[in-house]
């Protein structure tokens, strides 16, 4: 994002039209590189919908998709090198070290820069994970290159075979496309959940590039104590739920909550809430929605008492169906829902938990 | 103790509205102010101020009208007030940004060492999260993202104990000062400015650099030419096209509506009726 406030912005050139000659040290440069990150023996989905997104940039540019796996020995990188095979890539480049044990902006910087440099690739993505952004954020300005965050669309400008990577600005309201013109590798981050996850062929294989490292784990600084897991694991989960049902403040006060919390249970769905309703302490932030919370993908969104502002839309837009119960006929969650209840949230709630309740005891008897 | 916290004037983007016709953001009247993540920052520096005797200077890039943050900022009860101007900074992405305020930390340390660096956790603007990260890059200083606690800070040792948010848990880091923390939001409350700061902030002189008082080495570095990345085109998110179906029943009883509401959606997602049933059974 470029920054026009810093003083009057100087006039307007169109520097993305503009046809350009790379470098020539720079076109050494190939191939679309995915991060895999993964933590506690468990890869992050991001990595896979990466993949996805990678394999049709590689495919439009006719190179290489390559998958970056760090890790210590004896962690399960062979079990990810053979899914990201799985998941679209072409070959993995597998850095092993007992440095990389646990996540540290050093090492990993360290690990992830050495490999730029060696290898070389024109496009470098990662998931827009506290771990993928610290990590990003380090690694771009290590290697002097361009790094556009939290994209919502990945594309290649064929006029000039580079990456260009749409993303949301001014909370939503409208959209940018960024390109990195002389610099490589491209680097991009995306979160989770904003590109579909691509589907798995478990026939898939490619070759493993191992890259030693050398790390001397008193070089490096900083040292993890602990590790404290969130101990309710449903927490990091909403990104991940099918079924959502999202409360605003149309629910008025927070004990009247508990009826999206009643119709969730009936559901067996998650609970997902507005920033007001967030910063009024109704519940965790972590069950935040939209441009500065989580970025969802459920096949059904209820949103109750939500007006459907543009920052809470970019969050929850990638629904597949969308029901909205608002008071109010002209609220802009309306313009995008699938179905609409007009009318007082305290009273349709409970109506509808108890449908879906007499629903789902009619069904069992059915079966 | 001395420490940077970096902050942006930004435009309030809750009150910014898209001209429906040119797509351009309309800026006028949207007042600006001190981004909302840097004040958590502010705060978390000015708490270690309370507890050390540290001495906080606040420092940010951009038009002359960024005085009124860092006089903001001031009011707070923060000692000293940096503002980077210059035309030649204008136009800066991340790269060039933090190339900028790196080079300005490396002058401030010039009069008084710097042991921390703030930054927020990202701006409402650019909203990217990378300008920290970049900063503690060109400084060398050790870098610790999304802070939701800072347990324990040893001058003597010169070692700082963080929690850091990671993915599914929260880490907790020891490193070795000077190093550089983004904070994350909600986890202290702004205190109020009192009377006598906010006279105070008013009267304070600021230091006003331009590129060459930052200390800015390659001047082919900083602002649009410094900047590897280019916006190429700016437009309007295309609206749904769909419009709801809004459900209609004769009598507008709540039981009447559910019943239409759930029909209908059985009827044209039927693999909607399954998933429920699998998932509450
Ligand atoms: C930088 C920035 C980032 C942001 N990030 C986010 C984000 O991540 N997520 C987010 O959600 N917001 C975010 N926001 C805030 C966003 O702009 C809106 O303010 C917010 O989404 C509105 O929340 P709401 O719909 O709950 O409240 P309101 O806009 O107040 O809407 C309440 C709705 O409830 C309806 N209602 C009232 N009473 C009833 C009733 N009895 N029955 C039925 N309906 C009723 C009203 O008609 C109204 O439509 C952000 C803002 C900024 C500036
Ligand atoms: N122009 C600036 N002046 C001072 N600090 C800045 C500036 N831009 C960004 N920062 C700091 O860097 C953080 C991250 O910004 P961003 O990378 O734009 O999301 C902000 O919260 C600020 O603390």
């Amino acid at each position: 994002m470029n920054d026009t406030t810093a003083s009057t912005p100087p006039a307007k050139k169109p520097a993305g039209r503009r046809k350009f000659e790379l470098d020539e040290r720079l076109k050494a440069y190939k191939g679309v590189w995915v991060f895999i990150e993964h933590e506690r023996g468990a890869a992050h989905p991001v990595s896979w919908e990466l993949l996805g997104e990678g394999r049709k940039l590689a495919d439009k540019l006719g190179v290489e998709l390559g998958a970056v796996v760090p890790g210590a020995p004896g962690e399960d990188t062979q079990k990810f090198c053979a899914e990201a095979f799985q998941y679209g890539a072409d070959l993995c480049y597998l850095i092993e070290d007992p440095a990389l044990a646990e996540y540290r902006n050093q090492s990993y910087t360290r690990a992830l820069t050495d490999l730029v440099n060696k290898y070389q690739p024109e496009i470098l993505l990662l998931g827009a994970t506290t771990l993928g952004r610290d990590l990003a954020g380090s690694v771009a300005t290590t290697l002097q290159t361009g790094l556009t965050a939290d994209c919502t669309e990945l594309n290649i400008d064929m006029e000039n075979r580079s990456l260009a990577a749409t993303r949301p600005t001014f909370g939503g309201s409208l959209l940018c496309t960024i390109v990195t013109l002389n610099y490589r590798p491209q680097m991009a981050t995306v979160r989770p959940r904003v590109m579909a996850m691509p589907a798995r062929d478990e026939t898939r294989t490619g070759r493993i590039v191992e890259h030693p490292l050398a790390l001397v784990e008193t070089d490096i600084v900083t040292k993890v104590l602990e590790f404290i897991p969130d101990e309710r694991r449903d927490q990091a989960n909403l990104p991940f739920a099918d079924i959502i049902v999202a409360g605003g403040r149309g629910m008025k006060r927070p004990e009247n909550f508990q009826l999206i919390w009643d119709l969730a249970k009936v559901l067996g769905a998650e609970v997902g809430a507005t920033r007001p309703v967030v910063q009024a302490g109704w519940v965790g932030a972590d069950r935040q929605v939209g441009q500065s919370g989580k970025t969802v993908r459920p096949k059904l969104y209820i949103a109750v008492g939500i007006s459907g502002a543009v920052q809470h839309r970019v969050g929850m837009e990638g629904s597949d169906v969308v029901i909205a119960i608002n008071q109010d006929p002209n609220a802009p969650i309306f313009d995008f829902a699938t179905y609409g209840i007009v009318g007082n949230a305290m009273q349709i709630v409970p109506a509808l938990t108890e449908a879906f309740r007499q629903h789902l005891a009619t069904a069992k008897l059915a079966s | 103790m001395h420490i940077v916290v970096c902050i942006k004037q930004v435009p309030d983007s809750a009150q910014i509205r898209v001209h429906p016709v040119t797509n351009t953001i309309m800026r006028q009247g949207v007042p600006a102010i001190v981004n909302p993540y840097d004040l958590v920052a502010l705060e978390e520096a000015l708490r270690l101020k309370d507890r050390y005797q540290a001495h906080v200077t606040v420092l940010t890039m951009g038009p002359p009208q960024a005085e009124t943050a860092l006089r903001k900022a001031l009011s707070f009860g923060a000692d000293e007030a940096i503002l980077l101007t210059d035309r030649a900074f204008a136009g800066a992405d991340t790269l060039a940004t933090s190339y900028a305020l790196a080079s300005a930390i490396r002058q401030i340390q010039k009069d008084m060492p710097v042991d921390l660096v703030f930054a927020g956790k990202q701006t409402i603007d650019g909203d990217t999260a990378q300008v920290g990260p970049g900063i503690a890059v060109r400084l060398g200083l050790q870098m610790l993202t999304y802070v939701c606690k800072i347990e324990a800070l040893d001058l003597e040792q010169r070692e700082i104990t963080v929690q850091r948010r990671a993915e599914g848990g929260v880490q907790v880091l020891k490193t070795r000062l000077p190093a550089l923390i983004t904070v994350l939001e909600g986890i202290n409350e702004m205190r109020f400015a009192t009377m006598p700061d906010m006279f105070r902030a008013a009267r304070h002189p600021l230091k006003v650099w331009d590129k060459d008082a930052a200390g800015i080495e390659d001047a082919t570095r900083i602002g649009l030419k410094g900047s590897p990345t280019v916006v190429s085109k700016v437009f309007a998110p295309t609206p749904r096209t769909q419009k709801a179906e809004i459900v209609q029943t004769q009598s507008d009883q709540p039981r009447d509506q559910a019943a239409t509401l759930l029909a209908k959606l059985f009827t044209k997602f039927p693999q909607l009726r399954a998933e429920i049933g699998r998932r509450a059974s």
